[in-house]
């Protein structure tokens, strides 16, 4: 059986490691810090200029200044640190940020990703997604492995403008982990009762191996 | 002389000219200079580049300037939430730099560094890249970004002292200090000016070389996503 979206985040908290530095994106990729494993210390970064996300405020913790990247009110926890954005991008830029979780519209098998415009649509902006892709120590993907059309989001090569060349290391999608290596995609692990037939059915890049 | 104005109309006056460049902090609507906006708005001033994350909202924020179609062009990261913008932007009224949001933020403080460019990975094969220098350092590709030298900053800060030393809230910092250190004259507003001597000198974030006007504002700090959990 496929994994839902809560079942794709808490596989996507597996990915993280004691003591790391990490930028979730918005929508899936949020709710994996509902999943971080016992035991794992993330720090959690919001690129408007904050380490150590805490959770969403209750209606008394309310504070206009204190929002998250995608302009949620958030809190504070005891190790949290302000910085202005050139600095939170300097983290970033420099690589001090081992992972970013972000959700996409395409990956290609050579880990082109595109998450940020469609051509004909509307165009809200890149926001911070390019530096990520381009600066942090490590990529992996959230996404639904085929879209609402039942078409592979897994291609040979993006159709849609690019955020990062060859930027994506890992892509966890509802159907399994894949990982970006020379010549295509890798499968790292299937979902529970899922084969590869189903993959291959609705997977447009090459899977090797 | 005293940095310290009555209010925002004085702190902008004889600043402001047509078609200038002025380089506003804040994302999303925190840590936005509303005062400084609706003084802008006022005065009229045409013709705008403005280098801001965002664009505001719909009748609050850097939104009121569009409203007035006082902005020419936005450079910015992201843009959503506003149907006047994309209303001009869609009938070619209004001119749209997408700027990667960490090239933005080290645009304006190379900029207020005497920084004129940098190279940096972000955006190398896509769209940004197209028409920038490509240099290679150690076998990978970097593009060229400039520097921001804007005519006027505007800024909003939490406390000031009355020789411009500031202290930002929490994630209202954001843009605030890069946009203050690019533009040849800063102005900047805040909840409160305290004595000179009360802040601590070593908590000062940024110092008031780059405050060149003060001004003490009232704030309605809008909330864009107000999101909660269970007490």
């Amino acid at each position: 059986m496929a994994w839902d979206r809560n079942q794709m985040a808490e596989r996507a908290a597996q990915e993280l490691q004691d003591g790391w530095y990490v930028n979730l994106g918005i929508g899936i990729p949020t709710l994996v810090s509902n999943y971080i494993p016992e035991g794992i210390h993330v720090t959690l970064q919001s690129e408007n200029g904050m380490l150590g996300m805490g959770p969403f405020p209750t209606e008394d913790e309310i504070d206009a200044d204190l929002i998250n990247a995608g302009k949620q009110t958030i809190t504070e926890l005891p190790q949290t640190a302000y910085f202005d954005s050139a600095t939170s991008f300097g983290m970033i830029r420099g690589g001090k940020i081992a992972m970013a979780i972000l959700g996409a519209m395409e990956v290609a098998e050579n880990g082109d990703l595109a998450n940020w415009m469609i051509p004909g649509k509307l165009v809200k902006g890149m926001g911070g997604a390019m530096d990520l892709v381009a600066g942090v120590g490590r990529v992996v993907v959230i996404m639904d492995h085929a879209n609402k059309r039942g078409e592979s989001k897994l291609l040979k090569e993006c159709t849609l403008p690019l955020t990062g060349k060859g930027v994506v290391d890992r892509i966890i999608t509802n159907l399994g982990v894949f990982d970006v290596v020379e010549g295509g995609l890798k499968i790292v692990e299937m979902a529970p009762d899922v084969t590869r037939a189903d993959i291959d059915a609705v997977t447009q890049a090459k899977i090797v191996a | 002389m005293g940095k310290i104005y009555n209010s925002a109309a004085e702190a902008l006056d004889g600043l402001l000219f047509d078609g200038m460049l002025i380089a506003a902090g804040g994302f999303g609507l925190c840590g936005i200079p509303e005062n400084l906006i609706a003084a802008i708005r006022d005065a009229g001033t045409k013709d705008l580049t403005v280098a801001s994350n965002n664009a505001g909202v719909d009748g609050f924020g850097l939104g009121v300037l569009l409203e007035s179609r006082q902005v020419k062009k936005m450079m910015s990261s992201y843009v959503g939430e506003n149907d006047e913008f994309m209303r001009q932007y869609l009938s070619g009224e209004l001119e749209l730099e997408f700027n990667p949001q960490g090239t933005l933020a080290e645009r304006m403080r190379s900029g207020g560094c005497g920084i004129p460019g940098f190279y940096t990975k972000t955006g190398v094969g896509t769209v940004i890249a197209e028409g920038k220098e490509v240099k290679q350092f150690n076998g990978e590709d970097y593009i060229l970004e400039e520097g921001i030298f804007a005519d006027l900053s505007i800024v909003k800060a939490w406390k000031a002292d009355e020789t411009g030393n500031l202290v930002f809230r929490k994630t209202a910092r954001n843009f605030n200090p890069p946009a203050a250190m690019c533009g040849k004259v800063c102005v900047v507003e805040v909840e409160e000016i305290v004595p000179t001597g009360s802040l601590d000198p070593d908590l000062i974030h940024l110092p008031g070389i780059y405050v060149n006007r003060l001004v003490q504002g009232n704030f309605e700090k809008r909330i864009e996503q107000r999101t909660v959990r269970e007490a």
